[in-house]
């Protein structure tokens, strides 16, 4: 039997049709590489301030805040205040470093045309990259959260949660609002990573890409708090991020939120299409 | 007739011509209006080792990617073990193992996990064989003692061995090898060159691009020539030396009078050169044009019959040699 004619054979044998094991070795990628471990140290070290500055200073006062305020009679408030802090920069930086990263280091290594050799198609690539963009959104929002609860209820203890609207709640139920703010915060973020995937597609240099993402994020902010340009703030990316502080209500208003994740669904599918478009018909010569 | 048809028409002739590699036309123009590649009509035969020879820059690895998908063509159709690509590349890559324009892993990734990662994006591979597989292939290519290491860490001909290594994780139909013995040591280079040869045994088909004339004699069944895009021949290296004449030189301080002579015994191509004169010999005895040049007074120096080596033939085509970079 000639070589062809075996290939008439054997090529009826079906792949498996789901296969998570692209995916774990991506993961195992992201969260094992030494860089990224950093960047989690880094993630860390705003709760741990945080939490040991307070601890060091003592109780601050009502006019630092409503939620710094709170810090000290109940833990929970270490986690919730770190996420706000580093929703600006740090978590954004985060997410953009493993998105740039996702295709455009691929393409710099040179490790892309194998992979499109093994097999993998075009559109199978993105969704794995794409979705452990995702996993690790949400691992670093988690993250950040954790470490705070853990240093805060280890440092203050728990207690009733005063929330923004006055009514106390309990630890239990702080906590399940805590979880809520991480889900809408991963939502919000992860729509940043289909932007980060996007650009990871135009270019070989992941650092650049990187860098093109959070500076896409930081103009984002600087100009919703321009009122000049009020017309399209709704438009822009992280104009809902802020809303989380609407899951410490009571009731929940669920207003901004809803379109919140409506808003970041609409920039996850458009620039998870746009980088399909661009990926689709791309020439890999790297 | 619907496209389909036409395809699945030329799979058929494709397939009872038995090529492994086919295409038609084939043209890479790049967005600069430079044309890397320019209508190739590449016939690899199932079961052959098929040179693909020319110099750095000549369109090489421009048509291996092509031929992978990983461009894609300005104009021109190929095939891949009887399927059309891009089209089928899903079902025919899983069987075609490949060296694209030098290895690349993740540098801080061992050589181990590199290849497991490699046979996790690869929805035909077994997982429960993915030890046995992968031990096997890093055996195939001697790199079990340094498999543990970082990638970082591996010679040139470590990271070569390597990429070989990739392509073997599955039984392949078609190993197609850009390059395979670059940067290896002379003792690498043999054991690179002895694997091919043991592979094509086995039944594999093996294109090999290369731009040493050495390897292709030492290892190839067929070859293909490339230069500036084009490429230039096509054949068998059987044909190719039976298609070469032996010719005449005779060294001496008399060429016109040596030319003259060698012109009357009808001798086909006479050429004058700085030592002397050379011809064809055709069906002449050897014997007699010495006798011949001596009786018309040729003060004949050295007289040799010599068949051209591939190298004459190939800068013969290329117009040439094969050190240059085009």
């Amino acid at each position: 039997m000639s070589a062809v004619e075996l290939s008439a054979v054997e090529l009826v044998e079906r792949p498996r049709r789901i296969s998570t094991r692209l995916l774990r070795s991506e993961l195992r990628l992201i969260f094992g590489r030494r860089r990224n471990i950093a960047g989690f140290g880094v993630l860390a070290s705003v709760p741990v301030i945080i939490a040991v500055a307070i601890a060091i200073t003592g109780p601050p006062g009502a006019e630092d805040g409503p939620l710094f305020s709170q810090v000290t009679s109940n833990g929970l408030f270490v986690g919730l205040v770190a996420l706000g802090l580093e929703l600006p920069l740090f978590l954004p930086l985060a997410v953009a470093a493993i998105s740039g990263d996702s295709v455009a280091g691929e393409a710099n290594l040179g490790t892309l045309r194998y992979l499109l050799a093994v097999p993998v198609h075009r559109a199978r690539m993105l969704a794995v990259k794409y979705l452990a963009i995702v996993i690790f959104t949400v691992a670093a929002v988690l993250f950040v959260a954790a470490v705070g609860v853990l240093l805060g209820l280890l440092l203050f203890g728990a207690g009733p949660v005063t929330l923004l609207s006055g009514t106390q709640i309990g630890t239990a139920e702080g906590l399940g609002r805590l979880l809520l703010i991480c889900g809408y915060l991963s939502v919000c973020l992860a729509a940043l990573g289909a932007i980060g995937l996007f650009i990871s597609t135009l270019t070989e240099q992941p650092i650049g890409a990187t860098i093109a993402i959070v500076g896409l994020a930081v103009i984002s902010q600087i100009l919703d708090n321009i009122p000049a340009v009020s017309a399209i703030h709704p438009y822009l990316p992280t104009h809902y991020w802020l809303a989380f502080g609407d899951l410490l209500r009571d009731p929940i208003s669920t207003d901004l939120l809803t379109t919140g994740l409506l808003s970041a669904a609409a920039y996850a599918a458009i620039f998870w299409t746009a980088a399909w478009a661009r990926f689709a018909g791309k020439d890999v010569t790297s | 007739m619907t496209a389909a048809a036409i395809q699945s028409r030329a799979d058929k002739l494709d397939s009872a011509r038995q090529l492994a590699v086919s295409s038609s036309g084939l043209t890479k123009r790049f967005r600069g209006g430079q044309v890397a590649v320019d209508h190739i009509d590449l016939e690899v035969e199932a079961g052959s080792v098929y040179g693909f020879l020319g110099p750095n820059g000549s369109g090489k690895t421009t048509t291996i990617r092509m031929l992978l998908g990983l461009i894609r063509p300005t104009a021109g159709t190929h095939t891949l073990l009887g399927k059309s690509i891009p089209e089928r590349s899903g079902e025919v890559l899983p069987h075609i193992g490949s060296l694209v324009e030098g290895p690349a892993f993740h540098p801080y990734l061992s050589g181990r996990d590199n290849l497991r990662r490699l046979d996790a994006a690869d929805r035909h591979a077994d997982p429960r064989t993915a030890r046995v597989r992968i031990g096997a292939a890093l055996d195939r290519v001697g790199l079990t003692a340094a498999a543990g290491k970082r990638y970082r860490n591996y010679s040139l001909g470590m990271r070569q061995r390597l990429g070989i290594c990739a392509a073997l994780l599955q039984p392949r139909q078609l190993l197609i090898l850009d390059e395979p013995t670059n940067g290896l040591d002379p003792q690498g280079t043999r054991e690179v060159r002895s694997l091919v040869i043991d592979l094509a045994a086995s039944g594999v088909t093996v294109l090999l691009s290369t731009h040493l004339l050495a390897e292709v004699e030492q290892i190839c069944s067929h070859v293909g020539v490339m230069h500036r895009g084009r490429l230039v021949a096509q054949s068998s290296l059987t044909e190719l030396r039976a298609g070469s004449a032996p010719r005449v030189h005779v060294e001496t301080a008399d060429p016109a009078l040596a030319q003259r002579c060698l012109v009357r015994l009808r001798l086909g191509d006479p050429l004058v050169d700085e030592t002397g004169v050379s011809a064809e010999l055709g069906s002449a005895d050897p014997a007699a044009v010495v006798s011949a040049l001596v009786h018309d007074g040729v003060r004949v120096r050295a007289f040799g019959v010599r068949v051209p080596d591939l190298e004459d033939l190939f800068v013969g085509l290329t117009g040439e040699g094969f050190d240059v970079s085009g």
